[in-house]
């Protein structure tokens, strides 16, 4: 795919019908690509069609050979009463402790469920943004993060990642314009192809 | 009370097949408490149970028929997974009125029934040993295999899936592993005693557990304390092992205040 680590064509994805789409695009290492748009437009419905969490209804995702996803997801299951430090939740990803912000470094040997609420979802996010792999996808990374956390991420996203292609789902347009080399407006829901 | 048994060469067997499974059955409890389906080994147990008595009656060996009953529990709970704890409940019923009718119409089943229900460890032999010991020497290795993704299906349940892997038949090793175990246990040491062992020590090491690792050590240590206290009790006072080590277990949660959790 001559360097390309995703191209995305025309891609339609819901769940019992379309909800999202068409959506084209190509990403390579090195990019950040945004995808904006209102609430209910479906972006995180797309993202999620990249590796196969939803239902691809038309188009197509086209993968370089051997491709690593990494995909932080919306949401967190209830963590309370696990006796799990984020030493141990990084390890199970494969994601390097090395990096993370003073605050939260100094508390990995916590039990999950000591950590503030702002605390997890960061550590969560890390998980997964320094998992090994050749793409992160990345969905609302800055919800429930405060203005420190927001900081840290964007700084982050903002030094060079020549290894690796990001695609940001995000309804905060200064996170976007921030850290994104390349902005995908996502439109409303489009009705099915024909058959 | 006579302390003088608790030195009899008689009882070492049993002691030692009820010690190995009191280590490893917490260890199973921590995975299934994890995935929120503690209930599950409950219904193991009962159709163990079940599987037994009917084994019994038909002139099989009860250890086999315990086996393949929860191991038929197991595989249908893997592909009723989206029946949850309903898949569970229904479990418990059919084996409880199943075993019940069958201790009740049959007089072989009589006996073993009250064994099953009430913990009578001290009836097993060495092929109950042997077995316990061969399935703990097999398990913990495979345990420590599946202990990254039964973690990760639990916090990160696309990891896999994202990058192209299937983690579905690694947890379902799990619920075979721990239908095996869990039926060992049930013509082992009782119903009610494997389902303690599987319950209540993850419930203390969840919350005072500094750290996963710590925590299945320490639900094992308890288990495997929980057990010899209860059996040396049993021994001492001429009582069921199973609800004395029931009693004992929850007498141990009452005494660390141990709140009930959501899992």
């Amino acid at each position: 795919m001559d360097g390309i680590l995703l191209r995305v064509t025309g891609l339609m994805a819901g769940y019992a019908t379309p909800v999202a789409g068409p959506l084209a695009f190509e990403l390579r290492r090195g990019e950040i690509l945004g995808l904006a748009g209102p609430n209910g437009a479906g972006k995180s419905t797309l993202l999620k069609a990249l590796w196969g969490g939803v239902k691809v209804f038309g188009g197509r995702v086209e993968k370089a050979p051997g491709l690593a996803i990494s995909h932080q997801a919306q949401g967190f299951d209830d963590l309370r009463g696990v006796p799990l430090t984020g030493r141990e939740l990084l390890a199970l990803t494969g994601a390097t402790p090395a990096g993370l912000p003073p605050w939260l470094a100094e508390r990995l040997d916590w039990r999950l469920d000591r950590l503030s609420g702002g605390q997890l979802q960061f550590l969560r996010l890390w998980a997964c943004l320094a998992a090994p792999a050749d793409i992160v996808l990345l969905d609302e990374p800055s919800n429930n993060l405060d203005r420190a956390g927001v900081d840290y991420l964007a700084d982050w996203l903002g030094r060079a990642h020549a290894d690796q292609g990001i695609v940001i789902v995000s309804h905060d347009p200064a996170l976007i314009d921030r850290v994104c080399t390349r902005v995908i407006e996502v439109g409303v829901a489009v009705e099915a192809p024909g058959p | 009370m006579n302390l003088d048994l608790l030195f009899d060469p008689l009882f070492r067997v049993p002691f030692f097949t009820g010690l190995l499974l009191a280590g490893l059955l917490p260890l199973i409890g921590m995975y299934l408490r994890l995935r929120g389906e503690w209930l599950a080994a409950l219904a193991f147990a009962q159709m163990a149970s079940a599987g037994a008595l009917l084994a019994m009656v038909l002139g099989w060996p009860m250890l086999a028929g315990g086996a393949l009953a929860a191991l038929l529990a197991a595989l249908a709970k893997g592909f009723a997974a989206a029946a949850g704890a309903n898949a569970y409940a229904l479990m418990m019923l059919l084996a409880w009125g199943a075993g019940v009718l069958l201790v009740a119409n049959h007089p072989l089943a009589e006996q073993a029934g009250h064994a099953l229900f009430d913990g009578q460890l001290y009836f097993t032999g060495e092929g109950h040993l042997l077995a316990v010991g061969l399935v703990c020497a097999g398990a913990v290795p495979v345990l420590l295999r599946l202990n990254r993704p039964l973690l990760l299906a639990r916090f990160f349940p696309e990891f896999h899936q994202a990058r192209g892997l299937d983690a579905r038949l690694r947890l379902m090793l799990f619920d075979l592993l721990a239908g095996v175990v869990i039926a060992l246990a049930t013509v082992s040491i009782g119903v009610m005693a494997a389902f303690a062992l599987v319950f209540v020590p993850p419930l203390v090491a969840y919350r005072f557990g500094r750290s996963w690792r710590f925590g299945l050590g320490l639900a094992a240590l308890l288990g495997m304390g929980g057990y010899s206290l209860a059996f040396a009790l049993s021994l001492a006072f001429d009582q069921p092992f199973g609800p004395v080590c029931a009693v004992l277990l929850v007498g141990l949660i009452l005494l660390l205040g141990v709140k009930s959790d959501r899992l």
